[in-house]
């Protein structure tokens, strides 16, 4: 252990160590570097550009339309909603990602597969979930009334029933960013702590907690992105958003210019909770500059184990097996109706290797962009990293509009191919990975780089000998996390796809949106199974590093 | 080896799920619809060796048209594709490529999506739209109905019989149904409906309904189906629907379902019959395979499949209409173009005007 640690970890309050004097002034990043990022970022830019291609078109009336009180409304009913949605999924990803990772809790890398699944239901199904079990006739109602004659549940519908369902499918944002930081955490730090007198809350909260802060903040900045850009559960659960917004201007005038606008709208709510983020993200240089560490030991719960998995029980429960069961119910009783189903193993096939490929492409585009934002901060950095979020927080339609607009009139070789899909896949997801790739990214100290160099190894040499396997496991999460949402995403895969192309998402919309609920439910189910491989497996690649 | 239990008991669980998912899969048998083969091969006829190619733009889903488009790529060895999505996500996707879309058919589930596209689609043959009547096509002949569907309310069987229920809209304004009604504003067949009220009623009765609905306290929903679940399990008593999905719940949940579908008799708005539809895009570069598609889509079999498996009202003479719904010819259809059921943008502003949509 060095001496920088000791400090750190015994000093009264944690200050983050401060920056190296060569980092505080702009160094012009290497062109294996910038070139790849400006490449993203003009990708990342179409829909920004298509968007105001089409807001130039607006008529006086869509303008009169956005300039009215009623935009400011939802604007504050979206952020609201944001609001809420991020720091309930913080409040019940963080414990469970310690838990999953950090303690004795039983069978836990079982509860860590359980625990990241629900990001893989589809929010419109998600959404019809909820009222089918909490609505005010639902199954809960359905309980209640023969013992306590409750005839009628309060409406879930508003504000509670949307936040409820969103927490309930995207606290795995918040989980998996921070539990890719977690299992990499220095234990030093927290025995050194310890060993001078701090009580283990006082470890958590003071020591602990503090290196999970870039990541806490990145997760939950993907929570509170996708909560703006989320339609099927605002529209089940009838809170009105941008998105629905949004939508209903496509829907029902098949208005585009009205759309962009309100896109427009949009984006500027999401740039409002980036700035937020830069201002909650604070000093976050948490570099380990041990080369060498001893695996963390898993913290002992003690009389706390019951409440434990109480805990986690309740979240799997409600969030993971009450769908699933529901599902299943469908499932069971169409057959016993004796429902023909179509195949869906091509179904399959398809969105196993079409996420795999999305999630690959986002973990390597991430990199450079990483490696530009950590360590060549700047202006070029700060915007490079905000606009790959737009992609995020827009409605997937409006970002497959905008790819279909540029693909069919300025592209068309790529145009309904995989290849534009995966583009989409990536301008939409990239800050899904890159959350992961940074946070890790800021906890490889550049001394070992420079170590590294100066033992005469060149750049790339560096990157892929020493930062890339100390930033593998939370690149591998984020890689995941873009999985997960390919697996489900919807409007992009429809209106993008290759024709012919179907997917299980897109198998479990067609029969659903047309009330097939058997039908639905054999490509949900699977789309639950299959996405547990992936995660499986990185939890088994962890086991080797506890 | 401590680890293990866990990761066997994981592994064993995902197991039993696809062993579960497999049996499932065994059971499950494809019903197929069977195809006249020599009624298929009239209507199809001139197709040559050569079939070439066709590519169908469906806002229609893969589970409603799959299985009939299925059939007209096996009997024409047409090679068929298809893109799938809603009916606005694909109009939307047509108006962006413009004159670069690769599409030859767009088939839509409602006239408002063709009408949004109306400039892209060509003038189609009279052979072809004269197999439908007047009302269900377009009046440039732009595009054809292929098959339709009844608004009607559908009502919760447990508070209400098909006798309670009034025979006209009007009749919803009163205080009796307050906090009873579901609706979905920002539906398209609502607002085709309510476009059908200010085309028969006139601006101010339709904008008069809308108020008193309006003071009724309905509870809003996205769409139609969960308007039939929400009736069925009693969060309201009756809701305004299209006819065609109680009875996939009916399949599912069998006949003990506790919602059934009611006719409004009174005429008006409240039974128009709706049509989905289909035009041939003028940039198609297969327009006599699009033709022959059209044509495929209102011969008796197709006609059929839509009454039979989509329990839709088919569109051409001499195909029965399933016998579990009232006959087209029974329902009191006001005579109401769809052409004019196209043009929303009016009954979107009364409805913004009153607050019902944003």
């Amino acid at each position: 252990m060095t001496s920088e640690d000791l400090r750190i970890a015994a000093a009264p309050r944690w200050q983050p160590p401060a920056l190296p004097a060569e980092r505080q002034t702009w160094t012009r990043p290497p062109a294996a570097v910038w070139l790849p990022v400006l490449l993203i970022t003009i990708a990342m830019a179409l829909p920004p550009v298509y968007l105001l291609l089409r807001s130039a078109d607006a008529s006086a009336e869509a303008w009169r339309l956005l300039l009215r009180p009623r935009t400011a409304e939802i604007a504050l009913r979206s952020l609201s909603l944001a609001a809420a949605v991020t720091l309930a999924s913080v409040a019940l990803a963080v414990p469970l990602a310690w838990l999953t990772v950090r303690t004795d809790l039983p069978y836990r890398r079982v509860w860590g597969v359980l625990t990241a699944l629900p990001l893989v239901i589809p929010s419109y199904v998600g959404g019809f979930l909820i009222i089918s079990a909490l609505g005010p006739k639902g199954l809960l109602q359905g309980v209640l009334q023969g013992p306590l004659g409750v005839d009628r549940l309060p409406s879930i519908y508003g504000l509670p029933g949307a936040a409820l369902t969103l927490v309930l499918l995207s606290y795995p944002y918040v989980l998996l960013t921070v539990r890719g930081v977690m299992g990499g955490l220095n234990p030093a730090y927290e025995e050194t702590a310890r060993s001078l007198g701090l009580g283990p809350w006082a470890v958590m909260r003071r020591v602990t907690l503090p290196q999970l802060r870039p990541a806490v903040v990145s997760g939950g900045l993907l929570v509170g992105l996708y909560t703006l850009s989320d339609f099927g559960a605002v529209s089940l659960l009838r809170y009105e958003t941008f998105t629905w917004a949004i939508y209903q201007q496509y829907q029902t005038s098949f208005d585009r210019s009205t759309a962009a606008l309100l896109s427009a709208a949009l984006v500027l709510a999401a740039i409002l909770i980036l700035v937020s983020e830069a201002w909650t993200r604070g000093r976050m240089a948490y570099h380990e500059s041990a080369g060498a560490r001893r695996p963390l030991r898993p913290v002992g719960l003690g009389r706390w184990k019951w409440p434990a998995i109480l805990f986690t029980g309740a979240v799997v429960t409600a969030s993971l097996m009450l769908p699933a069961w529901v599902l299943g119910y469908w499932l069971v009783r169409g057959l016993h109706a004796g429902v023909a189903m179509g195949s869906i193993w091509t179904a399959a096939f398809n969105s196993v290797s079409i996420s795999a490929l999305a999630a690959a492409a986002a973990a390597v585009c991430s990199l450079p962009v990483a490696v530009l934002v950590v360590r060549y901060p700047g202006i070029f950095a700060k915007v490079a990293e905000r606009m790959s979020y737009v992609g995020y927080a827009l409605p997937g339609i409006v970002v497959a509009l905008a790819l279909v607009f540029f693909g069919a009139n300025y592209a068309r070789p790529i145009y309904q191919t995989a290849w534009l899909l995966l583009l989409a896949y990536v301008v939409m997801f990239l800050p899904a990975a890159l959350g992961a790739s940074r946070a890790s990214l800021l906890r490889v100290g550049p001394r070992l780089e420079e170590a590294a160099r100066s033992l005469g190894h060149g750049p790339l040499r560096t990157f892929l000998n020493v930062t890339a396997p100390l930033m593998l496991p939370g690149v591998l999460s984020g890689a995941a996390l873009v999985f997960l949402l390919t697996m489900k995403e919807l409007p992009a895969t429809l209106i993008l796809g290759p024709l012919d192309f179907k997917t299980l998402s897109t198998q479990v919309w067609s029969a659903s949106s047309e009330a097939f609920f058997a039908q639905a439910a054999v490509p949900a189910l699977l789309l639950i199974l299959l996405s547990a491989v992936p995660l499986g497996y990185l939890m088994l690649r962890d086991r080797a590093r506890f | 080896m401590t680890r293990m239990p866990a990761w066997t008991w994981l592994a064993a669980g995902l197991l039993s799920m696809a062993a579960l998912l497999a049996c499932a899969r065994e059971v499950i048998k494809e019903v197929p619809v069977e195809v006249e083969v020599e009624v298929v091969k009239e209507v199809v006829r001139g197709v040559s060796a050569e079939a070439g190619s066709l590519v169908v733009y469906s806002g229609r889903s893969d589970s409603l048209v799959g299985p009939i488009i299925d059939q007209f790529r096996d009997v024409t060895g047409i090679d068929v594709s298809v893109k799938y999505g809603s009916t606005s996500e694909v109009a939307a996707t047509l108006l962006e490529e413009g004159g670069s879309s690769p599409a030859d058919v767009f088939f839509a589930q409602d006239p408002g999506g063709l009408g949004a596209v109306a400039d892209m689609l060509a003038p189609l043959p009279d052979d072809i739209v004269s197999k439908v009547p007047e009302w269900a096509r377009s009046p440039q002949g732009r595009w054809v109905g292929i098959s339709g569907r009844a608004r009607v309310v559908v009502y919760n069987t447990a508070t209400l019989s098909d006798g309670g229920i009034p025979a006209t809209l009007t009749s919803f304004s009163e205080p009796e149904w307050k906090g009873r009604l579901g609706w979905a504003p920002t539906n398209g067949s609502f607002q085709a409906m309510v476009t059908a009220m200010r085309v028969l009623w006139g601006e101010d009765k339709t904008r008069e309904w809308l108020q008193s609905i309006q003071d009724n306290d309905p509870q809003i929903y996205p769409k139609n189906t969960p308007i039939v679940a929400a009736a069925a399990a009693g969060e309201v008593d009756v809701g305004f629907v299209n006819h065609y999905y109680l009875y996939r719940f009916i399949q599912e949940n069998g006949e003990g379902f506790p919602a059934r579908n009611h006719y409004l008799d009174g005429g008006g708005p409240g039974s128009v019959v709706l049509v989905a539809g289909a035009g041939i895009l003028k940039t198609a570069e297969n327009p006599e395979n699009a033709e022959r598609f059209l044509n495929f889509m209102l011969s008796q079999v197709a006609q059929q499949y839509f009454a039979s498996q989509t329990y839709e009202y088919p569109l051409v003479e001499g195909v029965r209409t399933h016998r579990i719904l009232k006959p087209l010819s029974d329902i009191n259809n006001p005579s109401v173009d769809m052409a004019d059921l196209a043009d929303l943008v009016g009954t979107q502003r009364l409805l913004r005007e009153l607050g019902i949509i944003p």
